[in-house]
């Protein structure tokens, strides 16, 4: 067992998630990617250090509760529920398929384990504030988990539950920001730009942690691929359960990060690799099967 | 008489005393829509969303999840337009436990004008799979509904116009989804009608008398599920069918009756309602006066269409 410094197991299992994800995509001919790897180790890191889950008992009523409000990153998160044991890895090939428990968005009605159907953008923070003000009520101690996208704060219903949720003093929730900055299309790079992704990052020139603060949560900065600084934010966020006020992580990271030729393209917000690139991807993430 | 607002935010007081689950979310229209009664009797258990629709909703959702059963407190048009994406996918395709109290449904909404009248509620809530949609006539319907909904595991959608409008029931009426009520029978004319349109309609069948047509009146408080046979064997008694709403013409329960009728038994169906315009600013007599759905001006379009029917 590792230790609670130690984050190579974590990272391993970030490979073998990435891995899970593009060869799914692949196999399912459709599929999102760029979203999913730059999620990847906040996931990683919510489902086998920081949240209180059971696998074989998802109903558990104090578990933690996570909501992946850009829910077009599913294969993300089905990925991470599998090697933890929510679901056999396995069943990752019935990922978009028909009758399959893997619908390209979450649905809350044929995956135990979620908490809310998501997909489209910008409605999972509400339904966070609402577990989260409900637990208050209820006097329950497990903490509320939401990631958002940076592309889907621009959604106006977002801004509507980040102004509520200071209000009602919920510092048993938690959103992440995983601000990747490349949306699907978005805007071209003006001549001598330079940004982390090759389209203009949604959020450029805004200062997201100074609004996020004013309107009263309690914001911290982490790089969203470094273990080391995501699992401290995240048990940290945690600990501050009866504290009151909302967390919000800013994790900057980057879309399609673990792999060279995916990282800052927009193109592969949502693409198929071919088998020779995922000959690639296998070599990168040290991958030794193959077999999808 | 008593405003179906008030029976709201009454009934919703009453039922808290035995159900320590019940909530309200009210997005700052409580004192329009009555749910301040409640929020006088249950301080801690009336949450103030703010001027935020859509987050409203998500936030039911959330607290549904724990067990709350959430009323939903906000003008109709706000729930059916601004918020229909989170009511579309965080409640009805989750079949979350959240209920929508629809206020200031159709056309009589006290002066507001078409920005505030939904007349397009039913055809959107029909049209979404896990949804039940209710329409209640008066007071003490609308207290059986609200009840009901309360009891039902899912999500329900119940559209209370803002006004009192004649008592229909009397004290022993009891609710049950996709029943149809038969107010009136007749040989000639059954008008189907939902909400306090029923009771003008009433009024219009029992003038009709004196013009020697008799006409019936079929009340279909739940809009969805409803219950097919019962709409079909009523129209094959008479000799026309007319629909009254106060509601678009399209896809309400004129379309709901047409469709019904037009699969299983073919007939001429006559949609009374809004046509194809919007609503205005007016007091309730001139708005039923202009849209012709007063119990005068429905006589006299019946009595036309009679004439005409072959």
């Amino acid at each position: 067992m590792s230790s609670r410094t130690d984050y190579q197991e974590l990272e391993g299992l970030a490979r073998k998630g990435r891995w899970l994800a593009i060869s799914t995509v692949a196999g399912s001919g459709a599929g999102h990617v760029g979203g999913p790897f730059s999620a990847m180790d906040i996931l990683v890191a919510l489902y086998f250090r920081v949240m209180k889950i059971r696998s074989d008992d998802p109903k558990w009523p104090e578990r933690d509760r996570f909501i992946l409000s850009k829910g077009h990153s599913s294969i993300g998160q089905y990925a991470v529920m599998a090697l933890r044991g929510f679901l056999p890895v396995e069943e990752l090939k019935t990922f978009d398929k028909g009758g399959s428990r893997l619908q390209g968005h979450p649905d809350v009605t044929r995956l135990p384990g979620l908490e809310t159907s998501t997909g489209s953008l910008g409605q999972g923070l509400s339904v966070g504030l609402g577990i989260a003000l409900g637990a208050r009520m209820r006097g329950q101690k497990f903490h509320t988990f939401v990631m958002i996208g940076d592309g889907e704060l621009q959604e106006g219903m977002i801004w509507e539950a980040l102004h509520i949720a200071p209000r009602y003093k919920l510092g048993n929730l938690t959103a992440i920001l995983d601000w990747n900055g490349l949306q699907q299309f978005g805007w071209v790079l003006a001549m001598n730009e330079t940004h982390r992704g090759d389209r203009r990052d949604p959020w450029s020139g805004t200062d997201l942690r100074g609004v996020f603060e004013k309107l009263g949560w309690h914001c911290t900065e982490i790089d969203g691929h470094d273990f080391s600084q995501i699992v401290p934010a995240l048990e940290s966020a945690k600990a501050s359960g009866d504290s009151e006020r909302p967390t919000l992580i800013i994790a900057h990271t980057i879309k399609g990060k673990g792999v060279q030729f995916t990282e800052g393209k927009h193109e592969w917000h949502s693409k198929v690799a071919t088998d020779e690139e995922l000959r690639t991807v296998a070599k990168e993430l040290g991958i030794q099967e193959m077999a999808v | 008489m008593k405003a179906l607002r008030d029976v709201f935010g009454d009934t919703l007081v009453s039922l808290a005393l035995t159900n320590p689950n019940v909530l309200v979310l009210d997005a700052d229209l409580a004192n329009s829509t009555k749910a301040d009664k409640f929020a006088k009797a249950y301080p801690e258990r009336f949450l103030q969303m703010g001027i935020a629709e859509q987050n409203c909703v998500g936030v039911a959702v959330g607290l549904a999840s724990l067990g709350f059963v959430p009323w939903l407190s906000s003008f109709t048009v706000f729930f059916t337009h601004r918020a229909i994406d989170p009511v579309r996918m965080l409640v009805a395709q989750t079949h979350a436990n959240v209920k929508i109290g629809a206020a200031y449904a159709g056309l009589l909404t006290g002066l507001t004008g078409k920005t505030h009248q939904d007349v397009q509620d039913l055809a959107i809530m029909r049209a979404m799979p896990d949804m039940t949609v209710l329409a209640p006539a008066d007071a003490i319907e609308g207290e059986a509904i609200i009840r009901w909904a309360t009891d039902y595991d899912g999500p329900v959608f119940v559209r209370l116009a803002r006004d009192a409008s004649r008592d229909i029931f009397e004290d022993q009426y009891r609710f049950v989804p996709g029943k149809t009520i038969s107010l009136r029978t007749g040989s000639d004319v059954l008008i189907i009608s939902t909400g306090p349109q029923s009771a003008r309609c009433l009024q219009a069948a029992e003038s009709l008398q004196n013009e020697g047509i008799s006409a019936g009146v079929l009340h279909v408080p739940s809009i969805k599920p409803v219950n097919k046979e019962e709409i079909v064997a009523a129209s094959e008694r008479v000799k026309l069918v007319v629909t009254v709403e106060e509601h678009s013409i399209y896809g309400g329960l004129g379309g709901l009756v047409a469709e019904i009728l037009s699969e299983a038994s073919p007939r001429r169906v006559i949609r009374f309602g809004i046509e194809d315009r919007w609503g205005e600013s007016a007091p309730n007599d001139y708005l039923l006066e202009t849209f012709q759905m007063s119990p005068p001006r429905l006589n006299e379009r019946i009595q036309k269409l009679f004439a005409k029917s072959p």
